[in-house]
């Protein structure tokens, strides 16, 4: 199964090789979907995790257990076809490229796997094409 | 050389060559122009973004009794229309929003329904609310009324906008630290994206940058019915930047559109919000051209790469009105999806739809072959760069 993360890691951990350990201890495989340190220093990773369920749970565990903040990225954003009129302005907002256009057919595309569920394109759309479930 | 009335008998007799702009400028890379300009008759275009200055002349009927809005109060789903004409005319423009609506009070607004978006229920045909409440006369005793109305049950309704199809427009960049909220939509900081807004080859005052073909009274496609040039727009300025060929850099000529709403769809009139500005009308359009001559097909067939916009940044040069352009790039520049600023690569966005610009062509274009639209001449011509007619800006005195 898969699962995506936000996590949060206090300074003092970021120069720590986290996930690596925590791939191989627990057979995971990540994607990582975005990656930022704030300006006080605090590491900012949105993960996606596939493995055993068991696994995901120990591994989320032992990241608690270390100090690092962990968020289960529930929210969801989708695109209402009929709403989108391919205008291509939350392109460039987009941070994953979950968002892209197809030039043969001059559409606007959105790939959920990449979502990280931002907001961008949810206030950049006119026409509210792009719309937020939890 | 041919005439409007020769391409019209064309027309009737179904013997019309149609092309969309998009199809003229490969027609024209590949073969001479000259050739061209005799076999084409009439070439397409289509636009599809927001136009803020748009909006609609209502006429709701008499009640029983009669009231008399003018000089009071009239809103349509709680959205404020304009009332100072007579009794039952109102004016609903685009940008009008719910009087409780929060603004930028929380920055940024969301802006999730206005004027825009009440024209886009009518032309849904969805029943939308009036209210309104006045002061009673004789001839007028009624003070307030609270009812439902739909499309068809009023008298008329006709889309009135003083100013659309900007010729060509600004792209534009934010250079400040925070990201900015503006009608060219969210410019994130330190050149993050750039964002146009044109249909570039295949947009109608592109194709004919002295307006020769379009004037008073010329017949177009208009939010999915016919419709007419009823003016030319506000904001007009034929004195604007040209390159070599004669194509606007930046706004130019604006166009000042009629037309019946009852006769037109919602997929081309569409409700906008733009977090942080306000709400908008999505509005398509489709100008015919009439091949009458090679310079106007010459014209018509010049392509995205010959076709430059200005670069402006919107954090300062185009609040404060300094005239500082950043540099200029052309529409295929913009449409690959990146462009450089300052050495710096930055990605774009267009609020404009290419696609639905292309369909609205495509459609103007089927109407005209199947017989169902014939050009009109127009009645006069708008003032040209010699004509001195300019744009003004507003002196503020103390």
């Amino acid at each position: 199964m898969e699962r995506k993360f936000v996590l949060h890691f206090p300074p003092t951990l970021i120069d720590k090789p986290i996930i690596s350990d925590l791939v191989r201890k627990y057979d995971l495989q990540f994607n990582i979907l975005k990656a930022y340190i704030t300006p006080e220093e605090e590491g900012n990773l949105v993960l996606a995790l596939k493995g055993k369920e068991e696994n995901l749970d120990k591994a989320v565990n032992e990241l608690e257990k270390i100090g690092v903040k962990v968020q289960l990225l529930k929210a969801d954003v989708k695109m209402i076809e009929e709403r989108c009129t391919h205008c291509t302005i939350c392109i460039p907002l987009c941070p994953t490229t979950a968002i892209y256009y197809e030039r043969e057919s001059l559409s606007v595309k959105f790939d959920p796997e990449k979502c990280i569920a931002c907001g961008m394109c949810i206030k950049a759309c006119p026409t509210k094409a792009m719309v937020l479930t939890i | 050389m041919k005439t409007i009335a020769e391409i019209n008998e064309k027309i009737k007799k179904g013997k019309a060559v149609v092309v969309t702009a998009e199809e003229l400028v490969e027609l024209c890379r590949k073969n001479d122009v000259k050739k061209i300009a005799k076999e084409i008759d009439v070439v397409t275009t289509g636009t599809f973004g927001p136009m803020c200055s748009s909006g609609v002349f209502l006429n709701f009927g008499h009640s029983k009794p009669r009231i008399k809005f003018g000089g009071g109060k009239v809103y349509l789903n709680g959205v404020p229309a304009y009332a100072g004409l007579a009794a039952v005319d109102v004016y609903l423009g685009a940008t009008a929003l719910p009087d409780n609506d929060p603004r930028n009070r929380q920055y940024p607004g969301e802006f999730k329904y206005g004027g825009g978006h009440v024209i886009e229920e009518l032309v849904s045909g969805k029943e939308v609310k009036l209210e309104g409440i006045s002061y009673a006369t004789d001839c007028y005793p009624r003070k307030q009324i609270s009812t439902w109305i739909k499309l068809s049950d009023i008298n008329e309704a006709i889309l009135f906008n003083p100013r659309n199809c900007y010729q060509n427009y600004n792209v534009a960049v934010n250079l400040s630290k925070k990201t900015i909220y503006t009608y060219m939509g969210i410019l994130k900081p330190q050149l993050g994206n750039a964002n146009y807004c044109s249909a570039g080859q295949l947009s109608p005052l592109l194709k004919d940058p002295y307006l020769k073909t379009i004037g008073f009274g010329t017949k177009i496609f208009l939010g999915g019915g016919i419709g007419y040039v009823a003016w030319w727009g506000t904001q007009y300025n034929p004195q604007v930047k040209r390159t070599e060929n004669g194509v606007p850099v930046g706004g130019g000529a604006t166009l000042a559109l009629i037309g019946d709403l009852k006769q037109m769809r919602p997929e081309f009139l569409k409700g906008a919000s733009l977090t942080g500005y306000g709400t908008s009308l999505i509005v398509g359009i489709g100008i015919p051209i009439p091949i009458l001559n090679e310079e106007i097909c010459r014209w018509a067939a010049i392509g995205d790469e010959e076709i430059y916009a200005p670069i402006v940044d919107y954090s300062n040069d185009y609040p404060n009105c300094t005239g500082k352009v950043l540099g200029e790039v052309n529409y295929a520049q913009l449409k690959s999806g990146k462009i450089e600023i300052m050495g710096k690569e930055v990605p774009t966005g267009s609020l404009s739809s290419y696609r639905k610009a292309k369909e609205i062509a495509n459609i103007l274009k089927e109407w005209i072959l199947k017989g169902e639209f014939l050009l009109s001449e127009s009645i006069f011509s708008f003032p040209g760069p010699e004509s001195g007619y300019t744009f003004k800006p507003l002196k503020v005195k103390e």
